[in-house]
């Protein structure tokens, strides 16, 4: 067949990955700034800003989860056991902060506290382990005979606890400037104020990722050091370093969209960086996705059925997104 | 925890969660279709008593769409978390099917729940109608595929085993297995049933309380009248899924019947109560009908199925646990077609809406569709076991590697979480129910936004509800 299936399934795998970063991120990132906002009015406006799009956002995940296994089911089983203690925790926290978001417009005002110390908690909780998941894959799992071999604890080791911690910083930064492009006045200033020393921190984190990975892992080393290699993947750190010293600007000078889109760019770069480093496995360090793909038959019938309903999707989440333009006001009563 | 094994603490977590899950989707599915029939009576008759009853049940529908959804985020991970070895084998054929199902329930939500839910001021009558009856189609799409996933675990068939793994060979054989129709008819019935006796339950309750008006008459007329037409095709349904099982699944029939063993010659007993030992293999305290088990599976008064002796004993079933759960199941369906004949005779007599005693009754048998259904569900997967898939795979050789400790923490977890999240889902669903549907009722907010913005479901329901109950 002329047609490599596994690396079209990745692409869109890869690329619906990429959506949930996105488009999750932000919104997690608003719960993660809760705690950092005291105002009831201004925590209103902050919901208000995500709700009419937060729950498509999770599709992705879901999508990505059935995908996974249609597509790559070893990869699925081996990732999924090996992560179970992280990937459980997210799961409960992603459900604990989804239901507490949708109660919260329900909730008599006594309640109301209850229900935002949920949503933020949920929301730490979920990106935590999201980090720490993508840690845990960066450093690779232990596979014999085609399943996971390690123990229950694997994923817990210091680089995965460190991209824990950094992934809140990065969707904290995602929840920061998106609220800077869609509010306005106080919180819209505080946010500018915040989103400045999430920018440093965040950029040590990438770098130290940057740094730490090649030097624990010889193969990612080779894969970015040798030449010509080093020259072709020398646009990332230096699109890096000019994407954090623009956003920092941005941050400060008043821009409304822009500091969003250079958070994503920045977020992308991350994400070419990583794709980079593991191309082309899928369960790190040896299995790749042609190993882990399934039989043709399984992955043709498939695709049928995902380019043909997921070109829809995207026109429906492009359109929830464009009616959504502008800012959101405080005290504007819709959800 | 308990002393319980690592098999039996990853199926417990997996039937904890899907127990939980699949009580939404069968409401959604039984709803979905109950808002077409509703919509389609309001334009052909013009009676307002049915918009009245689509706001107010699609609000409803609305709060146990969104709970469907939340609790499905967990089924597409859980196979792979817990049934890494499953997943690795089987894949190649349940993801696709899977990954179908996901694909079908967002491009329904994506297309046409938005306009159903919040469209009902911005397109017309007609358009609107069509988009709730494309969500319906969704909704039985969707079960579609699962079905046929889960069906192809009990009976697989169309595919080859390559490099230890399936692969499917011919896709049609493997939808079209041979339990799908018979479980896709028994499913789908079950959540139409289960909607009708929750709808009518609502109604009587509003009735016995006094709350007697022209909205809570019909939604409780029309519950029973589907009560008295879907639950006898349900049992006609029920008695060929059986035969079928009889058929490719015979120990789970034995195991269901408690029946060991043959008499030469004679016709097997039905056993109306008894408690089946695994170990001494007999059914202990048996209060049996003589020749009634042949004449129900093999339609002859001396038919002999294999009784569950017969079968190595690493591949049987839990007869106990069969045996208490399909006769809860039956016995529901029996009171489910006690409600519905009666039902009928009180129409007659024209004391349907007043009779108190009945009014209980089908206030009692709300939630009995559900446990039914779930009855069911144990029924037929627990009749699966030793086998995963089966007679190809067991599910000893499906389960992750986790320690039983891993296993019984994030049990624990889950039981808190899930407990606590839809518990107060149903309560705030009920709450609704509670309020009854009011007359030109302008509760539903959301579709007097004027302007034309995506929403969640959620946001279809009111804001003055607090979930938290007290």
């Amino acid at each position: 067949m002329g047609i490599d299936l596994p690396l079209i399934w990745a692409i869109i795998i890869g690329v619906g990955l990429m959506m949930y970063v996105v488009m999750d991120g932000f919104d997690l990132g608003i719960g993660i700034l809760f705690p950092f906002v005291r105002d009831r009015e201004e925590r209103d406006t902050m919901i208000n800003s995500v709700a009419p799009v937060w729950d498509g956002n999770e599709t992705w995940l879901v999508l990505g989860g059935a995908a996974m296994l249609a597509a790559f089911p070893v990869a699925y089983s081996v990732i999924l056991s090996a992560l179970y203690l992280p990937l459980i925790f997210m799961l409960v926290g992603l459900i604990w902060r989804g239901v507490a978001f949708e109660f919260r417009f329900k909730a008599d005002e006594g309640h109301k506290a209850f229900w935002d110390k949920a949503f933020a908690w949920g929301s730490y909780i979920a990106t935590f382990c999201q980090g720490i998941a993508l840690g845990s894959f960066i450093n690779g799992f232990k596979v014999e005979n085609g399943a996971y071999s390690g123990g229950l604890l694997d994923w817990l080791t210091p680089f995965s606890v460190f991209t824990g911690l950094g992934l809140l910083a990065a969707y904290a930064l995602l929840g920061a400037t998106w609220l800077v492009m869609k509010t306005e006045g106080k919180l819209q200033a505080d946010m500018r104020r915040i989103g400045k020393p999430i920018v440093l921190v965040l950029f040590v984190v990438i770098v130290a990722v940057s740094l730490w990975t090649p030097l624990a892992h010889e193969a990612i080393a080779r894969r970015w050091f040798a030449l010509p290699n080093m020259v072709f993947f020398s646009p990332v750190p230096i699109l890096v370093m000019l994407s954090t010293i623009a956003l920092s600007g941005t941050l400060a000078n008043g821009s409304h969209a822009l500091p969003f889109v250079l958070t994503l760019t920045l977020l992308f770069l991350g994400y070419t960086g990583l794709a980079i480093s593991m191309w082309p496995n899928i369960v790190p360090p040896a299995m790749s996705i042609w190993d882990a793909a399934s039989p043709p038959q399984s992955l043709g019938f498939a695709l049928v059925g995902a380019l043909f309903i997921i070109p829809f999707i995207l026109a429906y989440t492009t359109w929830s997104y464009y009616v959504f333009r502008g800012k959101v006001k405080a005290g504007e009563g819709y959800h | 925890m308990f002393g319980l094994t690592a098999l039996e603490l990853a199926r417990m977590q997996f039937g904890f969660t899907v127990s939980f899950h699949i009580i939404f989707p069968a409401i959604t599915i039984g709803l979905a279709s109950y808002l077409v029939v509703l919509e389609g009576l309001w334009l052909l008759k013009k009676d307002e008593v049915y918009r009245d009853l689509y706001r107010f049940w699609s609000a409803i529908f609305a709060v146990n769409f969104a709970m469907g959804v939340v609790s499905g985020l967990v089924m597409a991970y859980e196979f792979g978390t817990n049934w890494s070895f499953f997943s690795a084998f089987a894949g190649p054929i349940t993801g696709p099917l899977l990954a179908y199902e996901v694909l079908t329930a967002f491009f329904l939500e994506a297309g046409f729940l938005g306009v159903a839910l919040f469209g009902r001021n911005k397109v017309g009558p007609g358009l609107h109608f069509f988009a709730t009856a494309m969500v319906a189609l969704g909704t039985l799409i969707s079960a579609t595929w699962i079905l046929a996933s889960n069906s192809w675990m009990q009976t697989p068939q169309g595919f080859e085993i390559v490099d230890g793994r399936v692969v499917p060979v011919d896709w049609l054989k493997v939808i079209f297995n041979p339990s799908f129709p018979y479980r896709l008819a028994h499913m789908t019935i079950a959540a139409f049933l289960s909607t009708a006796l929750f709808v009518g339950a609502a109604g009587a309750w509003h009735l016995m309380r006094g709350n007697d008006n022209p909205r809570v008459r019909k939604m409780y007329s029309m519950a029973m009248w589907m009560v008295l037409i879907a639950a006898p095709i349900q049992i006609v349904v029920g008695d060929a899924h059986g035969l079928n099982t009889l058929e490719h699944q015979p120990a789970k029939i034995a195991a269901m019947e408690g029946h060991w063993r043959n008499e030469p010659g004679a016709g097997v007993p039905l056993i109306l109560f008894g408690l089946p030992d695994m170990e001494k293999e007999e059914t202990r305290y048996a209060i049996e009908i003589p020749r009634l088990g042949s004449l129900v599976l093999t339609h002859s008064l001396d038919g002999q199925f294999k009784g569950l002796s017969e079968f190595d004993a690493k591949d049987r079933p839990n007869s106990l646990v069969l045996f208490w759960s399909f006769r809860i199941m039956v016995g529901l369906g029996m009171l489910m077609l006690l409600l519905g004949v009666v039902g009928l005779l009180l129409r007659w007599k024209r004391r349907l809406f007043s009779h108190r005693l009945f009014l209980r009754f089908a206030t009692l048998m709300g939630p009995s569709g559900l446990i039914a259904l779930l009855a069911g569900w144990y029924t037929t997967e627990i009749g699966r076991q030793p086998w995963v898939v089966y007679g190809v795979m067991r599910t000893e050789d499906a389960v992750s590697n986790h320690s039983a400790l891993a296993l019984s923490a994030t049990l624990v977890v889950f039981v808190v979480v899930y407990l606590t999240v839809f518990g107060l889902g149903i309560s705030y669903m009920l709450k609704l129910v509670g309020k009854g549907p009011a007359e030109g009722q302008r509760h539903d907010g959301a579709s007097e936004r004027k302007t034309m913005r995506p929403a969640r479901p959620l946001s279809a329901a009111p804001d003055d509800v607090d979930p938290i109950p007290g």
